[in-house]
Parts: C-alpha cells; sequence; structure tokens
C-alpha cells in the first residue's frame, strides 16, 4: 500500500503525542506529590531462610509506619521497596544491584544469612549506598559503608557457652552449618571453650540441604561429649533436632545452640524436642520489658499469624530508627553525612533495651540475654547490659583506617 | 562393639529410606519411562498430609499409613488426568512439565500453609544397645521397606493386576490387541506410584524438617538409585538402594556428611560407567 505523504503526517503526529503524553499516562502518583525518602529491603520470605526474613520484613514496616506516622524524616515521607529474595543468593546480587541502580534508594536494610550479606555489601560500596546489617552473625565486618545491628558472638556466644559448660561438663562436641558463619562461629565456640577450661572433641560441619543426621547422632555418642554446641540454620537443620530426640538422646546430653528459635523451631519442634535447648541472644518475644511487649503486640495485632519474633526483628526494628535518628540529627540524606552523624554517637531504646552504635567498630553496644526452651517458649534465665562488641573491636578500627571495606575472620 | 551394632542399624536406616523412597518413583519410570521432576513435591505432599492430620487429632499411625498414601494417590490420579496423560513418549516435555508441576506444588503449599509447620514427634522410643541409644523408628521403617517390597513382588507376580502391568510395561500394542486398555493402567500405575511416594514421605515425617521445599533435598538421589538400578522395577532397586545407602552411611560415618554424599556420587558414576544399562542389566536380567 503505498505510503502516501497524508499518512505519514498524520503517523507521526500521533506517535509525538504519544511521547509527549507518556509521563502522565504511566505515572501512578499525581504531579505535585512530594519525593519520599526510599528505603530499600532485602529480605528471603520464601525457602528454607523465609521464617527468619518474614518477621523482619514485618518490623521493618512497622518502624516505617511509625516514622511515617509522625510526620516523616526531614518533612519528606518513607517509601519502601522491598524485594523477596527467595532465600536464593543470586537473587540478592541481582537485586541488590537492582536497589541501587534502577530504584536508587537512599538506604539498604537487608541480608539475613552472612552468605547474603558478603554477596550485597561489595555492590552498596561500589555504588555508595548506605548498608544496615540487622542480624546477629560471627563479627568481623569492618565497613565504613555498613553498620551491623544484630548482636555477634562476644555478645552472645562469650556467654552462652561457660553458662552451658558449668551446666553440662568440660567436653563439647561441636556441630555447624557449612558456609561462613558456621565455620567461623564454630572457631569463636572453640576459642571460649578452650578459654574456660574445657576441650573440643570434634568439628562437624553440614552443608545447608542435608537432611539426615543418623550418622553423625551415632558419632557423637561414640565420642560421648558433655554438651553439644549447634550452629545450625536453616530448615532442614531442624531434623537435626527430631531424629535425636528420636534416637532417645534428649536429656542425655545437653544442648546449646546460637542458631536455635531463628526459623520458628520451638513453635514447629515438639516440647519433647526442644525443652531445655540453651540459647543467648539479643532480644526475645518473651522478654517483659513494656517497651518488648508492646513491640512484640504491635507485630501480632497488624499479622496475627507471624512467626517468631526473634532478635533479627527487633535488630531490623532498632536498625531502621537508629538510621532515622541519624538522619535527623545530619539535618540530610546524604550518605557522608548521615554517616557522621551515625558515628556521633546516636543511641535508640528499644524492644531490648538500650542500643548504641560504636564508632570504631560500626557495631552496637547492646542487652544480650540467656534463655532456655521450656514448653515451647523462651524462658530468660539471665541479662547483661551494655555488651561491647569486643570481638570486632579487637580488629576493626575505623577511625585509624576509614577506607577499610573488609571482614575479618578470627585467627585462632 | 555395640557400635558397630549402631552404624549397622544406621545402614539399615539408610538403605530403608532409600529404597522407600525410590519405589513410587521405579514404578513410574519402569513403567511408562515418564521422568516424574515433581517425585520431590509427592514426598513432601505425604509429609504434610501426615503433619496435618496428626495435628488435627487424626492417630499417627493412621495419618502416616493411611491417609498420606490415599491422599497423595488421589494428587497424583488427577495430575495424570490432566497433564501426565499427554506427555507418554515425550521425554523432554515431560521433564519440564513436571519441573513446573513442582514449582506450582510448592508455591500452592506455601500460600495455604506458610513456610514452617509444626511438625509430629516420633512415635516410637528409643532403646539402648550397651551403652548407646538407637530408635526404634529405624527398625520401623525397615520392616515397612520389606514389607513394600513384599506387597509389590506379591501384586506384580501373583495376582491378575500385576500380570496386566507386567504386559503393559513389556509390550502395550500387543497388550492392547489382548484387551487391555494401557491408557487406563498408565492411569492406575501413576496412582499408585504416587501413592507409594505419599507413604515414602508420611513414614519421614517424623524425622524431618517440614517445610514446602522439603522435597528438592531428595529428587536427585532418588533418580539416580532409579536409574543406577535399571530396567527390573524391584530388584534393580533394592540392589542400588543397598548399594547406595551403604556407601552413603558408612562413608559419613567415617568422615563427614558431606563426603558421605560425594561417595554415593562417586559411586554412581563409576556404576554407570561399567553397567550403563543400570545393574539389573547385568544381573536380576530378566526379573521383576
Amino acid at each position: 500500500m503505498p505510503f502516501s505523504r497524508r499518512r505519514f503526517l498524520r503517523h507521526s503526529a500521533l506517535a509525538t503525542t504519544t511521547l509527549i503524553a507518556a509521563p502522565a499516562v504511566f505515572r501512578s502518583g499525581a504531579f505535585g506529590a512530594e519525593n519520599p525518602i526510599v528505603v530499600g529491603s532485602l529480605h528471603d520470605q520464601s525457602g528454607p531462610i523465609a521464617a527468619s526474613g518474614t518477621p523482619m520484613v514485618y518490623a521493618l514496616q512497622l518502624a516505617v509506619d511509625e516514622i511515617n506516622a509522625g510526620g516523616g524524616l526531614l518533612g519528606r515521607p518513607l517509601k519502601v521497596i522491598h524485594y523477596d529474595t527467595q532465600s536464593n543468593i543470586q537473587m540478592y546480587s541481582q537485586f541488590a544491584q537492582q536497589l541501587a541502580v534502577k530504584d536508587k534508594v537512599d538506604v539498604v536494610h537487608g541480608g539475613i544469612t552472612s552468605a547474603s550479606r558478603e554477596a550485597v555489601r561489595p555492590t552498596f560500596d561500589r555504588f555508595k549506598v548506605l548498608y544496615f546489617y540487622n542480624v546477629l552473625y560471627e563479627g568481623g565486618v569492618c565497613d565504613r559503608n555498613t553498620f551491623c545491628t544484630g548482636t555477634t558472638p562476644a555478645q552472645t556466644v562469650e556467654k552462652l557457652v561457660p553458662s552451658a559448660m558449668k551446666k553440662a561438663g568440660k567436653k563439647a562436641y561441636i556441630i555447624a552449618a557449612d558456609y561462613n558463619y558456621g565455620q567461623i562461629t564454630a572457631k569463636w565456640m572453640t576459642k571460649y571453650v578452650k578459654d574456660n577450661g574445657g576441650e573440643v572433641l570434634s568439628t562437624d560441619f553440614f552443608p545447608l540441604d542435608v537432611t539426615n543426621f543418623g550418622t553423625t547422632i551415632s558419632k557423637i555418642q561414640a565420642a560421648k561429649p558433655d554438651l553439644i554446641l549447634s550452629a545450625l540454620v536453616g530448615g532442614n537443620h531442624t531434623a537435626f533436632y527430631r531424629q535425636w530426640t528420636s534416637a532417645g538422646m534428649k536429656g542425655k546430653i545437653p544442648i546449646a545452640s546460637t542458631t536455635f528459635g531463628l526459623v520458628n523451631e520451638p513453635t514447629t519442634l515438639d516440647a519433647a524436642e526442644s525443652d531445655s535447648i540453651l540459647g543467648a541472644y539479643g532480644y526475645f518475644e518473651e522478654l517483659t520489658t513494656p517497651a518488648s511487649k508492646s513491640f512484640v503486640e504491635k507485630i501480632k495485632k497488624a499479622h496475627p499469624d507471624s512467626p517468631y519474633v526473634s532478635e533479627l526483628a527487633a535488630c531490623t526494628y532498632e536498625g531502621v530508627m537508629l538510621w532515622a535518628a541519624g538522619v535527623k540529627k545530619a539535618a540530610s540524606i546524604d550518605r557522608m553525612k548521615v554517616i557522621a552523624a551515625l558515628e556521633d554517637g546516636i543511641a535508640f531504646d528499644g524492644p531490648s533495651g538500650k542500643v548504641s552504635l560504636d564508632k570504631p567498630t560500626h557495631h552496637t553496644t547492646r542487652n544480650a540475654f540467656l534463655a532456655e526452651v521450656k514448653d515451647r517458649k523462651w524462658s530468660v534465665l539471665e541479662s547483661y547490659s551494655d555488651v561491647k562488641p569486643a570481638d570486632t573491636a579487637s580488629v576493626c578500627d575505623l577511625v585509624k583506617n576509614p577506607n577499610d571495606t573488609k571482614q575479618y575472620i578470627i585467627n585462632l | 562393639m555395640a557400635i558397630y551394632f549402631i552404624v549397622a542399624l544406621d545402614v539399615l536406616n539408610g538403605i530403608s529410606s532409600l529404597f522407600l523412597l525410590c519405589l513410587g518413583l521405579a514404578i513410574i519410570f519402569g513403567m511408562m519411562k515418564i521422568i516424574n521432576l515433581a517425585h520431590g513435591e509427592f514426598i513432601m505432599l505425604g509429609a504434610y498430609a501426615t503433619v496435618i492430620s496428626a495435628n488435627a487429632g487424626v492417630n499417627i499411625w493412621i495419618a502416616m499409613l493411611i491417609v498420606a498414601p490415599l491422599f497423595v494417590g488421589l494428587v497424583g490420579l488427577v495430575i495424570e488426568r490432566c497433564l501426565i496423560r499427554f506427555l507418554y513418549g515425550r521425554l523432554v516435555d515431560s521433564m519440564l512439565a513436571t519441573w513446573g508441576l513442582s514449582l506450582l506444588i510448592i508455591g500452592i503449599i506455601t500460600t495455604i500453609y506458610g513456610n514452617t509447620q509444626q511438625g509430629v514427634p516420633t512415635p516410637l522410643g528409643g532403646f539402648s544397645i550397651g551403652s548407646y541409644q538407637s530408635s526404634y523408628y529405624t527398625l520401623f521403617l525397615a520392616g515397612m521397606a520389606i514389607v513394600m517390597m513384599g506387597l509389590v513382588y506379591g501384586i506384580m507376580s501373583y495376582t491378575r493386576l500385576g500380570l496386566i502391568a507386567r504386559a503393559t510395561m513389556q509390550n502395550p500394542a500387543m497388550a492392547a490387541t489382548l484387551g487391555v486398555n494401557p491408557a487406563r493402567v498408565y492411569m492406575s500405575t501413576f496412582a499408585i506410584g504416587a501413592a507409594v511416594t505419599g507413604l515414602a514421605g508420611g513414614l519421614l515425617a517424623p524425622v524431618s524438617g517440614i517445610t514446602p521445599g522439603m522435597g528438592g533435598a531428595y529428587v536427585a538421589k532418588a533418580f539416580m538409585t532409579v536409574v543406577g538400578g535399571g530396567a527390573a522395577m524391584l530388584s534393580g532397586t533394592v540392589a542400588s538402594a543397598s548399594l547406595f545407602g551403604a556407601v552413603n552411611q558408612i562413608g559419613a560415618y567415617f568422615t563427614t556428611p558431606v563426603y558421605g554424599e560425594v561417595l554415593v556420587f562417586t559411586a554412581a558414576i563409576v556404576l554407570i560407567r561399567l553397567l550403563p544399562q543400570g545393574i539389573s542389566g547385568r544381573f536380576f536380567k530378566g526379573n521383576l
């Protein structure tokens, strides 16, 4: 069909009008909308780590809603862009890049396993996006762009191991998940066992998809330890506690764990399988302080079927609030100004008590609690206030070396 | 000395759970040459059926031995009618379709039940050998494996149903000329294979962490065992399950579970290299 000039003119007029009008069609907001401060969220809400990630997202949302109800930050509302990373490290890398480059967020709160943190931290360093890691981990991250609000071994394991050894005995058997968190935590456990005059009979590592612990249980019986120290992670590893009880070993050798409870184990296991397991964290849902009770109440009201509200959720809430305090102090959203404000002695009274940011390490001085499982709930035995992140402090000094960006691994 | 008994019980546990996991797949793959990548999800559905009904008050034995296979058998029937029926003879397409099916099942279960699920405790207790503990459940699993083996052998060798099934397996066209409806045989075989898989899932429920993605840990091993076993549905599967189960548990005891897995996969590679038709291509030839 011949392309006449009239046809050509009509088509190009149509195309030009469409192009000009396109922004008005694609925008879903009003033309005069305020520009929000964008908070990025990278959490697993499906897959084996989902039971840890889901309460964290609820806590993040609660913190953002509370800030927005109080008028926002610097007069601007907060907006959350959330990606479900599906317990898949590839997704973490992909979405981290997306948050930094496409969504251009002002801060990211996210990462759950240490593997996921180390996958995204370099991306945020490279694209200069402030990053908050709100999960307990093995310690040692020394990075001016990153703030770690979770507990580290010097704050929890250091209290857990001597308590457990006092109850049980001097010979320990360590079982841990086979990735950076498990390997490094096992080293810390070994250090604290030796510091308290004990010996480690053996250290066994398990990849995250192992479900059959039968031979391990036999090996443990052959070695005859007084105490089992567990750093098992994820939904598949809860099978260990099941198989341990089914072999009739429950109660014969006490178990202390740095990770039990983070994937909702007290609810999914029977009382017979989980009673008397010892744990130490920076927060427990069962704490009776008014701040903790109101925090848990708000989350359960908004999400009645939420999994256990663990330290991960409390740290996420405190992490967002600490960041907001830093932004208010800096009176700006510029990254370096906020970092300088955060280093300048910011503290927040959160569900776990007073949490303060430490300048040389970018970690938190916070409270720690020791508890044991009773009837599928934690029963808090002891509290320790204002515990410093001594393990990271011994290797990291961001005041002297502000350009440091690595994670130090303890050398035993 | 007693520790050797314990290790032997571990090996028995490994062999019987591997056998139970693979039997359903062996039935389906042996009969229809369908690669069912949703096998892990059938196991998961069996586990969920057991756990949900036991937590709702049903007796644990009924939940494990009746509810789980019934439920998954029904699901298998529906899936066969809606999906598998169109895939006979199309190997690659069946892989793609069943992979998608597995993702669908995981998604549905996650949507209904969330990411974690309260499990059930192991019904029997433990007993001691010398100063070591072991679980009665290991013996129960071994017993169930023998029962299933006997059941399959009995049905296939001594009943009319088994005769029809074997005939259709060998030569569907000839069986059709003799009045057997192959499509109906395939349908019931898939349902029975699914039911057996559901039973395995139910039996493993008390000793596993119950999550929607739990099936993924079993698929690779199940396929490896079935292919390593070869054409003979029962004797091949028993032989390869014994071999791989023993290698896995003994390797895991003397080294670590990681190397136990490595040894199994190495053994599988060596086996397929030496016996490309699987174990029953060379031994047990012509047996069931």
